[in-house]
């Protein structure tokens, strides 16, 4: 099981796309950085096709920065701490930027 | 677990500099082992000492040199892609007779194999790439 | 050098020439081949451009990727994959590719970044 991380919006580059395409069942996604504008809710459609087994998570240092609020409820929002967590719960980490 | 951390983002350029600063102050936070903590491509400058961001903002290079020395941490600049980039050390100043050298200490310049070996024996080699 | 041994996956998504990670990439795999590590390959995205033949990078002063694309196999590095998706997006076959590459689908790049150890993205 891999932890994906993606650190560009949607369409400034196609990180996401790539990841989306790259996922493994089981997988976890954290968006980071620019990473955190995917999960406005005007972006939802991206992840509907998930499978449920897919955890989805946010680094909230980044989205405060933003000024995002009423994120997608799919996504949790973690801190750093919690990044380094994920790291150790999955088994590698896969950086898309 | 042992940690290896790669970085590729040049700071203010980026965000990759400072997320990998804050991520490995978790780490440690956490007593985790940072094995190595290698910056490759546009990520050399982030051992420039000549850097001066204002005084209200993050100075990234010295950041890191504190970190480094406070946890002892082995922090490295791939040689072949800090010297092409102007990040020298005396020692690489001197071999192609530059009048001055910028490399932070503790930052040390060496190869690419710090990075493979880094990788043999990390649990986990996470990459803040630009 | 390190008696355990991990598998490595060098992920390359960028173009060459434009910017530095086609030329990082390949670095970094040379490195792995030293270390004897088991290595993959993976291209995906505008990576796939990277395998065009008839570059030709002289004017541009630069080194030439594909004639070190080519070279790989003389380092033992011959694992390259190569996204069929992406190849098709930008109107190409995989008989215009002048190496030795495996074709895979999304399921086939998913089960490849599970079968390794490190992961490395360029």
């Amino acid at each position: 099981m891999t932890l994906h991380t993606i650190n560009k919006t949607p369409t400034e580059s196609s990180a996401l796309n790539n990841c989306l395409a790259s996922l493994s069942d089981g997988d976890a996604l954290l968006l980071i950085e620019n990473g955190v504008y995917a999960a406005m809710p005007g972006y939802a459609e991206l992840f509907t096709r998930l499978p449920a087994s897919i955890q989805c998570y946010l680094l909230g240092e980044d989205s405060s920065a933003r000024g995002l609020n009423d994120l997608n409820p799919d996504f949790r929002s973690i801190d750093y701490d919690g990044f380094v967590e994920l790291s150790c719960r999955y088994n590698k980490v896969v950086s898309w930027f | 677990m042992i940690f290896s951390i790669v970085v590729t983002g040049a700071p203010y350029s980026s965000q990759a500099a400072d997320s990998a600063l804050r991520y490995c102050k978790s780490l440690l936070k956490l007593e985790h082992q940072i094995h190595r903590i290698f910056f490759y491509a546009d990520g050399v400058h982030n051992a420039s000492e000549l850097a001066v961001p204002p005084q209200d903002e993050t100075n990234i290079p010295s950041e890191w040199a504190q970190l480094a020395e406070q946890h002892k941490l082995d922090i490295v600049v791939c040689i072949a892609a800090a010297v092409r980039r102007g990040v020298l050390d005396e020692n690489e100043a001197g071999r192609y007779e530059k009048s001055s050298h910028n490399l932070t200490l503790p930052f040390v310049l060496s190869g690419l194999g710090q990075l493979v070996e880094a990788g043999i024996v990390s649990d986990r080699v996470v990459t803040f790439g630009a | 050098m390190s008696d355990t041994k991990k598998s490595f996956l060098i992920i390359n998504r960028k173009a060459p020439y434009g910017c530095s990670a086609a030329r990082d990439a390949l670095d970094v795999a040379l490195t792995i081949s030293v270390f004897e590590q088991p290595l993959s390959l993976l291209f995906m995205d505008d990576a796939v451009l990277q395998l065009l033949p008839a570059q030709n990078p002289a004017g541009i002063g630069q080194k030439n990727l594909s004639a070190n694309l080519a070279m790989l196999e003389m380092y033992d590095i011959d694992q390259l994959h190569v996204c069929s998706e992406a190849l098709q997006q930008r109107g190409l076959r995989a008989e215009d590719i002048e190496l030795n590459i495996n074709l895979l689908d999304r399921s086939g790049i998913a089960t490849l970044i599970k079968q390794h150890d490190q992961v490395l993205s360029f």
